[in-house]
């Protein structure tokens, strides 16, 4: 028996000598988190769902009259403003509760940390599990909303799971990064809500992107989420303006370091978690 | 091949302590304190700056070998580095120096319950446990009609665990983490939770999963639970191994050194003390101490004299409702008997708790006193808080010169009578 076992070597500073294999052999817990998460989050049905709900029409709401009504900013196809509201705020929605769970995931799996072996990247991507399910659910809020406008989307729509991956590579990647920072510093948890403040106002979420003067676009596509909302609307709201191919590609270059920085250095200190945690 | 299954060369693993922390380390301190260090460099160039760090080595080169099989216990005083080896082992955290090989899949069960979540009922606790300490999801599945059987749960099967009595909670846990297969199996300490008679049958079920040719390494400060499992083990003390062998001649040993150190008065704020504590917990233990009938403090004491147990804690906020207590175990690791304060509420500051003891009631030998306290957020748990040692000699010098056999002096009545024995 023994002979055929898989031999297992500890030895500082090496952390697991299959990092990428051994994280697929633990998918299964992978799945069961993200499984007790979900349950967890609409067990408790009344609030859980609500919660998905109340969050983004609320925002909606308020984003068309304060900048549709009141300050009176453009739309740029034929989308009414609410639509175009809303079709922004799926993604930011993902990438904010996504942000906020998975930095706040390994400190509230704390005790799991210290008492049970298993790859710690796990955890934070698993929370963000929750939020693709609640992405759905305001997904079909939208569907709601377009009826009630009486609105049809693009034939376009076929690629919006491209990008919603391109919305997951960032949440992923500062996300995991932020939990691995918290779990040393913990007042880093502070910076969530700070980004994902100022985020909403330097994302076209309430407005257009095309409001923003020709020559700060690519500098505007710096931030990664710009080029997810902008395709976002692309794909969901007849009469958008073409893609920049090359702000899209920036957006997605910066989405790429991003989540290769969070993950390399989360695999880099998550040997020492249950020490320090 | 041989049937070494794991070897361990030269194991250490070092911890910098910082004095001057808080709980938790902050960015805004660190900044702040890389500032200052600067600043310091600056204005005085040469003086090094104060350093707040200390190097504390919870294990030093150890190395030892299990073979195939075999069920290995681990004792030690508190703090001997027994549940740092557990960790390396079970590879939560790494090692400093040396290296460890392991053959086969390790299986640790460091606490019943970890990942359990209150909301979810009991058969999704079951997969989700599971799925945590390493079983498929075929495996669950398989096991799971002999799971629920063994924790005597089928009619809670789909009621939150948080509806659950804590006995049922428990009984759930060890069902599940009873039935993984792994090669080699690590366990702490789990058998110190529920009532006498399941841990009789958990006793019984680790035997079983030992005698299936797995390997098990066991912790525990319950000696008549190593000494019926385990037929080797391994005594730590200061994280080094001091002793290694046949598991009753290591206990022998271990007695003995346990014997020697133990002061009156013992400091219970390290965390090493601790066996299970919230970082946040609103009471701690501070201070343990016992005096004996002449006001001094001493861990020995007569066994017809009286003596009062002193324990101190400290109190971070008002308490309404908490269970504090200690327990008083032999020095086989076997709870005597126990009690809680009578008050439930706890103001903020310091409280002192003193327990007086008549005379007369347990038996000349070593025991242990164990503290814990729970509530609403309060978890404190140290076993091992100081050992107590009663003599057999009064203080006045007279020798008694009857023998004790246990731990208890029962108030027992002759009556002789030689006339009318027929």
């Amino acid at each position: 028996m023994s002979n055929t076992a898989p031999t297992t070597i500890i030895r500082p500073g090496k952390g697991a000598v299959h990092y990428w294999r051994e994280l697929w052999r633990y998918r299964e817990l992978f799945y069961f988190l993200a499984w007790r998460d979900i349950l967890v989050r609409y067990k408790q049905t009344v609030i859980g769902i609500a919660w998905a709900v109340i969050r983004p029409v609320l925002t909606m709401v308020v984003f068309t009259i304060v900048f549709g009504k009141i300050a009176n900013l453009p739309t740029t196809g034929s989308a009414p403003y609410a639509v175009m509201v809303f079709a922004a705020l799926l993604p930011w929605q993902f990438f904010s509760s996504g942000l906020t769970e998975a930095s706040n995931s390994l400190i509230t799996n704390a005790n799991m940390l210290t008492k049970i072996f298993f790859p710690r990247l796990i955890v934070p991507a698993s929370t963000i599990v929750v939020c693709v399910v609640d992405f759905l659910v305001t997904l079909i809020i939208l569907a709601i909303l377009m009826i009630f406008y009486q609105f049809t989307p693009s034939w376009q729509i076929l690629f919006l799971p491209m990008f919603f991956l391109l919305a997951l590579l960032p949440t992923l990647g500062l996300g995991v990064w932020i939990a691995a920072v918290n779990v040393k510093y913990r007042d880093f948890r502070y910076i969530v809500p700070f980004i994902v403040q100022f985020g909403l106002y330097i994302t076209p979420v309430g407005f257009s992107s095309s409001i923003i003067p020709e020559k700060w676009q690519l500098f505007y596509s710096l931030n990664p989420i710009v080029g997810v909302v902008d395709g976002f609307r692309w794909c969901l709201l007849r009469g958008e303006p073409a893609l920049d191919p090359v702000s899209i590609g920036v957006s997605a270059l910066i989405s790429l370091i991003i989540l290769l920085f969070g993950v390399s250095y989360f695999k880099k200190v998550e040997r020492n978690f249950a020490d320090v945690i | 091949m041989n049937d070494t299954i794991i070897s361990a060369n030269n194991i250490g693993k070092k911890y910098i302590i910082r004095h001057n922390q808080e709980t938790y380390l902050t960015l805004r301190d660190q900044i702040a304190e890389t500032g200052k260090s600067l600043a310091n460099k600056i204005i005085k160039p040469k003086s090094s700056p104060k350093r707040m760090k200390e190097v504390f080595w919870a294990l030093k080169d150890l190395s030892f070998e299990i073979k195939q099989g075999e069920r290995v216990g681990i004792i030690g005083r508190n703090g001997a580095g027994k549940s740092t080896l557990l960790k390396i082992l079970s590879r939560i955290t790494e090692p400093t120096t040396g290296e460890i090989r392991m053959k086969g899949r390790v299986a640790s069960l460091l606490e019943v319950g970890t990942g359990f979540h209150p909301e979810l009922t009991g058969r999704e606790n079951i997969y989700l446990n599971g799925a945590i300490l390493g079983m498929s999801k075929k495996e669950i599945e398989r096991k799971f009609e002999e799971i629920v059987n063994f924790a005597e749960v089928e009619k809670f099967l789909d009621t939150p665990v948080k509806r659950y009595s804590s006995g049922m909670y428990v009984r759930l846990a060890f069902a599940v983490a009873a039935h993984l297969e792994p090669e080699i199996l690590i366990v702490d300490e789990v058998l110190a939770v529920g009532d006498a008679q399941f841990q009789k049958k958990c006793l019984g079920k680790m035997d079983e999963v030992a005698r299936g040719g797995r390997t098990v390494i066991f912790v525990s400060h319950n000696m008549s639970a190593i000494s019926s499992l385990c037929e080797e083990c391994i005594l730590l003390d200061g994280g080094k191994i001091v002793s290694q062998g046949e598991t009753s001649a290591v206990i022998k040993k271990y007695l003995k050194t346990q014997q020697v150190s133990s002061d009156g008065e013992v400091d219970l704020r390290p965390q090493r003390m601790r066996k299970n504590s919230l970082k946040d917990s609103k009471f701690k233990f501070t201070d343990i101490s016992i005096f004996n009938s002449k006001q001094k403090i001493s861990s020995h004491v007569f066994m017809n004299e009286p003596f009062t147990l002193v324990i101190k804690g400290e109190v971070s906020e008002d308490i309404e409702e908490s269970t504090i207590g200690y327990n008083i175990n032999s020095s086989l690791g076997f709870p005597l008997f126990n009690s809680f304060s009578p008050e439930k509420g706890v103001k903020k500051g310091f409280v002192k708790y003193e327990i007086d003891f008549n005379p007369n009631i347990l038996a000349p030998g070593i025991y242990t006193i164990g503290l814990g306290a729970s509530g609403g957020g309060i978890v404190d748990w140290i076993p091992e808080a100081m050992n107590l040692t009663v003599d057999n000699v009064s203080s006045a010098g007279t020798s008694n010169h009857s023998q004790y056999d246990g731990v208890i002096i029962y108030p027992y009545k002759w009556r002789i009578n030689h006339d009318k024995c027929i």
